[in-house]
């Protein structure tokens, strides 16, 4: 215990370094929520399993680490290295960051029309910080959530993206963070803010990969702030580094009659957390969540969902799916909240998961709250093995036993793949897939 | 090609084969018929290689190899087939997928090349007009929202894609109308040859309507207690099961 309030009482320290750097720049216009945001970390401290919200999850190996502040190395990582992982050959505007900071020369934003921004955060903070105010810091919640409030206070880097009225934008906007831990651990605290304007359209692709087999630590929060009958389809793709750890929030905040998807594929990582919050907070207003994790070895991977029904007539459909094989251990959490008013709510929720070994384990929690009358909530999980029934039947006309399990599992997963929009993720994922799979390759070399 | 000698198997050490005899030889078509708790689809999977079976005593050789020593694939790929009675529903893997990976896996143990996709679909749409399938059945998952009837149909699909030496079919009349039974029975007809044995496992003789056997076997209780000629299947269509029993009390079961 006294090791993790030492480590606590580092963050303080660090704060206090940034705070100072921070005096006499635009972005000292944030620096009151900074201060609040520090306050309430050093109140909360680290969650333990005792905190309801973290039962199933231990962050201690996070608390007891004492990570260094991530160096602005871009000029280190090469287009190359990051030539298939990053989807670097699609021609959609991206940017790309490397230990939380944004590295220009791996980045393409290009010619947006429409007036669409899609700028480093540390870069708007700097120079027009008032573009931020109105919603940056507004939604992720730091009063209870001790790594909004850590990020909340050290963030530095990310993606400003702004989409006018009614603006459509065809391509998807890729948002690629890259973590290098050759030299020692570090930790980088990444944050994004979406904000899609009243009648507006866009697809946003968050990727974060590791280079290296270091420790490190990506504490990220994305905002994403959609206003009336606007349609936002965000999908997050977690392949960090064998020894990476990754606690991320993704928090939705839903005008009127909007449509927001958020997909959730979490392949690599020692340790991953993922909050996907959503607030529908205009009548009318649909959420769909959608999710894949593939678990192995010792990981752990806990999706933890907050579908918060604020108004009437609003649709919310959660789908994960999850795959665990060795020693696995994935966590599936999903809290429902129907306000008073929030009648005629239609909620919907379904985790699957496939265990491929004795070992795995998966906890999958619903947690419903209505307080209206006229709601329909329904929620289902299942935690299965492969059918024997089917392998009989795949066998039986020759498939192998490894060709065989290959195929239900590719079958299993593949139903969270086909829900994803853009081809070329698609296709990525599903190779992903391919290659995560005993006997991948020669599954997919018959496709 | 088929010798199972004295079979004895169990499941969860309740024993269902007490003792089968039975020889079956290329270009041969064999009809099992027998009452429910027979041991009629017990025969059937034991022979594919299900594992929830086990075998207590005796010895099944396949074209001189000890069939129950192969695995369920390998013994797919020897050219073993059985029609399932029961098909099974795979969400999420495609028909024609499966099938191309199915015959692949096969042809290429028959040193023969394999198919591509294009190769292949010209290959199977051939097949499906004798079963009178419909070609976009493929695209779907494996018997996911079939028909009984499309299940069944697809079965014999399968056995004329694989192309067996030795196919088993378990109760695939059961509960077909009489259109698709004569379509189950062209499709079977269709694929005797000289080659090729097929053992027809039935519970109604209505098939045999269709589809002539060379022989027919009475099992009951775990044992074949008759044997004989086409003949036979209308003598237990008068006489029923409980005639066969009576009639081999005091004699010991005759193997073919």
């Amino acid at each position: 215990m006294l090791q993790v309030a030492q480590k606590t009482d580092d963050y303080l320290s660090r704060f206090a370094q940034l705070e100072a750097r921070l005096a006499g720049d635009g972005a000292a216009l944030l620096l009151p929520i900074r201060k609040k945001a520090i306050e309430r970390f050093a109140q909360l401290g680290f969650p333990t399993t005792r905190d309801e919200d973290w039962r199933f999850t231990n962050v201690a190996p996070i608390a007891r680490t004492a990570f260094g502040a991530a160096t602005r190395d871009g000029e280190a990582v090469e287009a190359q290295q990051l030539a298939t992982s990053a989807l670097m050959q699609a021609d959609w505007p991206r940017l790309v960051f490397v230990n939380g900071h944004v590295a220009p020369q791996l980045s393409s934003v290009g010619e947006l029309s429409g007036g669409v921004r899609l700028e480093s955060l540390a870069a708007v903070a700097h120079a027009d910080p008032e573009a931020l105010q109105q919603h940056l810091a507004r939604h992720a919640d730091y009063q209870d959530h001790p790594f909004t409030a850590l990020n909340t206070a050290f963030m530095e880097d990310g993606a400003y993206v702004h989409i006018p009225k009614g603006v459509y934008l065809e391509q998807p906007i890729h948002l690629v963070f890259v973590s290098t831990a050759d030299a020692g651990p570090v930790v980088s605290h990444p944050r994004n803010l979406i904000v899609a304007e009243n009648g507006s359209q866009a697809t946003i692709i968050e990727s974060y990969l590791g280079l290296g087999d270091g420790v490190y630590f990506t504490n990220a929060v994305t905002e994403i702030v959609v206003g009336e009958n606007a349609v936002i389809d965000h999908y997050k793709v977690g392949r960090e580094a064998q020894q990476a750890y990754h606690v991320g929030t993704t928090q939705i905040h839903q005008d009127r009659s909007s449509n927001a998807s958020s997909h959730a594929i979490t392949i690599g990582g020692a340790l991953v957390r993922n909050d996907i919050n959503t607030v529908l907070d205009g009548e009318g207003a649909q959420c769909t969540l959608n999710g894949l994790y593939l678990v192995s070895g010792r990981q752990h991977v806990d999706n933890h969902l907050r579908v918060e029904h604020a108004k009437p007539h609003c649709d919310s459909r959660e789908f994960f799916k999850g795959v665990l094989d060795g020693h696995g251990k994935a966590v599936f959490t999903g809290r429902i909240i129907v306000r008073k008013d929030a009648q005629k709510t239609d909620a919907k929720q379904t985790n699957m998961n496939l265990l491929l070994s004795d070992h795995a384990q998966v906890d999958t929690k619903p947690q419903l709250e209505i307080f209206a009358n006229d709601v329909k909530c329904t929620h289902g999980a299942t935690i299965g093995q492969i059918d024997e029934n089917a392998m009989f039947y795949l066998r039986s006309r020759g498939l192998s036993e490894p060709a065989a399990r290959g195929l239900l599992v590719y079958a299993f997963a593949s139903e969270a793949i086909d829900r994803i929009q853009p081809q070329l993720l698609r296709s990525q994922l599903r190779q992903r897939l391919f290659d995560w799979l005993p006997e991948g390759h020669r599954l997919q070399d018959a496709q | 090609m088929l010798e199972i000698r004295n079979l004895h198997a169990s499941v969860e050490g309740h024993e269902i084969l007490k003792g089968v005899n039975l020889t079956v030889t290329a270009g041969e078509l064999h009809s099992i018929m027998g009452p429910n708790g027979s041991g009629k689809s017990t025969l059937a999977q034991v022979l594919a290689g299900r594992d929830t079976y086990e075998v207590t005593q005796g010895e099944v050789l396949y074209e001189g190899r000890n069939l129950l020593e192969m695995d369920p694939d390998e013994r797919a790929r020897a050219g073993v087939f059985m029609a399932f009675q029961y098909p099974v529903e795979i969400p999420g893997v495609n028909t024609a997928y499966f099938l191309r990976a199915a015959l692949n896996s096969i042809r290429k143990h028959r040193g023969l090349e394999e198919l591509d996709a294009a190769d292949f679909l010209d290959w199977v749409k051939d097949k499906m007009k004798l079963v009178d399938m419909d070609e976009r059945l493929l695209n779907r998952s494996i018997n996911e929202g079939f028909s009984g009837g499309e299940k069944k149909r697809g079965e014999i699909l399968q056995m004329a894609v694989l192309e067996p030496k030795l196919a088993i079919m378990d109760e695939t009349d059961s509960g077909l109308d009489i259109d698709a039974l004569k379509i189950v029975a062209k499709g079977v007809n269709t694929l005797r040859s000289a080659d090729r044995a097929i053992i027809v496992i039935t519970h109604y003789q209505r098939i045999l309507d269709y589809i002539v056997p060379d022989f027919v076997h009475v099992l009951v209780d775990g044992r074949i207690v008759r044997s004989g000629g086409k003949e036979l299947a209308l003598e237990l269509e008068e006489k029923g099961y409980a005639g066969m029993e009576q009639k081999n009390a005091a004699t010991e079961p005759v193997a073919s």
